[in-house]
């Protein structure tokens, strides 16, 4: 067997083949279903793309390295559904570009953070953690309620997630500078963004600030939706009997289309 | 420059270029270390956040982690992959010096260009993946390039075997320039934007980040560092490598079976079961071909531990080797789903990455650099020896330090989190297990400090001896 390994060993070039085809072997099996298999998403109801005030709140999470020291990815494990909540179902994080699951407890587990803390709880720990939570080590942010949120273009951001898959349409996108200072405000008419997204939107003025709409405005917006979208008192995730069904189904439907297209030859 | 080796012809190496991305290796391995120590004491006393924006630790804890990735562990590779080519190939380094130069300062300026944006808020907020598409642009035709200079030289070798520590290297080279196309396929938000959303989402998204994570440790932080070995260790201790036979096996078993450990990341969250399930087979099969390296490594020395007693060079290798056995047998034990559920988000995992990058990749790497600057640098001997051995304990006594902090705190955190009082309610708050985890922050840093200091003495070592008036033409 060794001898076969001598000619490899004396040509570059077919150790460089082999060793592309070996290591390309793993990442197909494990990447390539997950685009295809349907139950990787569960089909559950309530899911939406973020509102841009959302969206802008979601950049700065991520542009300020939250994931660092924050998961958003609740376990099926029961002292973790006992302490934060449901377990995070795939469905949940879809909309996320990248997902920000985290990989680091530091701090608490933000999955379903939204609605648990006031808007002025979290403006104050995030201006100063150690105000609401005497021990905590988290960084102070005080500078986002002193920068306005980064919204004049926010149509872009929605422009290009809409390429890849985020279901916004031209009027959310049209219309999302004007939807972002609305949803930081009570003073201004908000039926149309309740419209295009939804009674669960959260319409007010987060930082305590009505004269600006500031990038605290944009993060606490964030926050307080996280994990409060999907009606988990609505979702059951699938017995076997219920999988096995909806497999049938598929298959029907591919034998279904497969006959077709030798009907049409 | 020329020098004389062993062959009966006389080769005029590369060692311009090599000098280069040596020093780098130094330059940044401080920077890299400093920026732990500092994220480390930030943790420790958060006043040193000092709340500003460009100082915050969710801001410098990208700067740590690429520096000592790839800034240090890039330069070493580059320094230690580009000499041992050379020297198993008997033939000088292929391609120009503006072509070796592009590729040395290509690099530093990915890395600079990247380590900026995070100070300022330009990332891609993906773990050892952040800098963003400008970077990840700039980093392909560098990366191409030494590809080809690699390559190339080993088909201008001499001798018609290619020495394993070439098979590694290669494999590095390759997946890495895959890994890091996959996962950073993105679209810019405008062309005049730093910023850009990554092609994938959700589930999915972060299935091929941590196919990109882990293998990032497996191809760039391992293949790439059991290169060195393989070339470093039989050097040192003059002694072949223990088993040819083992070094094939290793090889292609350690790079098939590396690739699908990513989801071990991932266990009990809403990935779906199969791929965790295939994430953890592979990930507990994956503890032989990298024990194989180990022994493979260790054994060599068989017939020359005596060495161990004179040269701490030699000692800084088989250390790395030690503390590399130790990481793949801790990295698969994590791996499995119950284990896991206790380590994950914990501070034991960052133990185990410690063990890793400082134990193994940290260590190997100072022993490769301590063989080689004598020698690029045409002197007989490093400038001290016994400096050499105080970084080796000042390193050394860090790294135990660290570990053993972070396995006490993150053991803490996983069964603090889990527990519960006899009414059937959780006993602790999570700033409960939070407090708990302060004093080990407070060793833990001081362990890095340690581990720092070690640093700033062979930067001091490297020093003296290539300012050291006495040339030498002694055969080395």
């Amino acid at each position: 067997m060794l001898q076969h390994h001598d000619k490899i060993e004396r040509n570059s070039i077919i150790l460089l083949i082999l060793t592309v085809v070996v290591i390309s072997i793993g990442g197909l099996v494990e990447i390539a279903p997950l685009f295809r298999l349907e139950t990787t998403i569960e089909k559950v109801e309530g899911m939406r793309p973020y509102t841009p005030l959302e969206l802008a709140g979601a950049k700065i999470y991520k542009r300020e390295g939250c994931y660092g020291c924050h998961s958003q990815q609740v376990r099926v494990l029961r002292d973790e559904v006992e302490r934060y909540g449901h377990y995070s179902i795939a469905a949940e994080s879809m909309y996320d570009y990248p997902f920000q699951w985290g990989s680091k407890r530091t701090g608490p587990d933000l999955a379903r953070i939204g609605g648990k803390y006031s808007d002025e709880w979290h403006t104050r720990h995030l201006t100063n953690p150690r105000d609401v939570v005497p021990e905590s080590i988290m960084p102070g942010y005080k500078f986002l309620t002193e920068n306005d949120a980064k919204i004049s273009k926010i149509g872009d951001d929605m422009e290009v997630l809409r390429k890849i898959g985020v279901p916004y349409t031209d009027e959310m996108i049209q219309n999302g500078v004007s939807d972002a200072v609305i949803q930081a405000s009570t003073e201004r008419e908000s039926e149309k963004l309740i419209q295009r997204y939804g009674k669960k939107v959260n319409v007010r003025d987060f930082d305590g600030n009505p004269q600006r709409v500031s990038e605290m405005d944009a993060l606490v917006a964030y926050l307080q939706m996280l994990g409060t979208l999907v009606d988990f008192t609505k979702f059951e995730p699938l017995t076997i009997k219920e999988f096995n069904e909806m497999n049938a189904k598929i298959d029907n439907k591919q034998q279904q289309k497969s006959n077709e297209n030798k009907n049409a030859k | 420059m020329t020098s004389t080796h062993n062959t009966s012809s006389t080769v005029d190496y590369n060692y311009d270029i090599l000098k280069l991305f040596t020093l780098a290796a130094t330059f940044w391995g401080i920077f890299g270390f400093f920026a732990g120590v500092l994220i480390a004491s930030q943790m420790a006393f958060p006043i040193l956040n000092l709340n500003l924006e460009y100082t915050s630790f969710g801001r410098l804890r990208p700067l740590h982690t690429s520096a000592v990735i790839f800034a240090f562990g890039g330069n070493v590779l580059f320094a230690s992959s580009l000499f041992v080519v050379q020297r198993t190939s008997a033939s000088r380094l292929w391609g120009s010096d503006s072509l070796h130069k592009f590729i040395f300062w290509g690099y530093q300026a990915f890395i600079v260009i990247a380590a900026l944006g995070y100070i300022f808020g330009v990332t891609q907020a993906k773990e050892y993946a952040e800098p963003e598409w400008y970077a990840d642009l700039l980093l392909l035709p560098v990366w191409i390039s030494y590809f080809i200079v690699f390559i190339m030289t080993l088909r201008n070798r001499k001798e018609p075997h290619i020495y394993v520590a070439n098979w590694f290297f290669l494999a590095f080279i390759v997946t890495v320039a895959i890994l890091h196309i996959v996962n950073n396929l993105s679209i810019p938000l405008r062309i005049d934007s730093t910023q850009s959303y990554p092609l994938f989402g959700g589930v999915q998204s972060a299935m091929i980040q941590w196919w990109y994570g882990h293998n990032a440790v497996g191809f760039f932080l391992t293949a790439g560092f059991i290169g060195i070995m393989y070339y470093f260790v039989p050097k040192r201790a003059n002694r072949p490598v223990y088993s040819y036979r083992l070094s094939i096996l290793h090889f292609w078993s350690l790079i098939f079976i590396y690739i699908w450990a990513g989801p071990h990341h991932l266990h009990y969250t809403s990935l779906p079961d199969w791929v965790q399930n295939l994430g953890m087979t592979f990930s507990i099969m994956l503890w032989m071909p990298s024990w194989g390296g180990m022994i493979n490594g260790m054994m060599t020395l068989s017939g020359a531990w005596d060495k161990l007693r004179t040269d701490p060079v030699l000692r800084f290798l088989i250390t790395a080797v030690a503390f590399y056995g130790m990481s793949t047998f801790e990295g698969p034990l994590m791996s499995i789903k119950s284990v896991n559920a206790l380590s994950h988000y914990t501070d034991w995992t960052i133990g185990h990455v410690h063990s890793g990058a400082l134990g193994w990749v940290a260590l190997i790497s100072f022993g490769a650099l301590y063989h080689i600057v004598p020698i690029l640098w045409g002197k007989k001997e490093l400038y001290s020896t016994k400096l050499v051995n105080t970084h080796f304990w000042l390193a050394t006594v860090g790294i135990v330090l660290y570990i053993v902090a972070m396995w006490i705190s993150g053991i803490s955190q996983g069964l603090m989190w889990r527990t519960y009082n006899d009414m059937g309610n959780l006993q602790y708050s999570f700033i409960d297990v939070l407090r708990a985890s302060h004093p080990l922050y407070v060793v833990r840093a001081l362990g890095g400090l340690l581990f720092l200091g070690g640093a700033c003495v062979m930067a001091y070592n490297f020093y003296k001896t290539i300012n050291d008036k006495t040339t030498s033409n002694q055969l080395i």
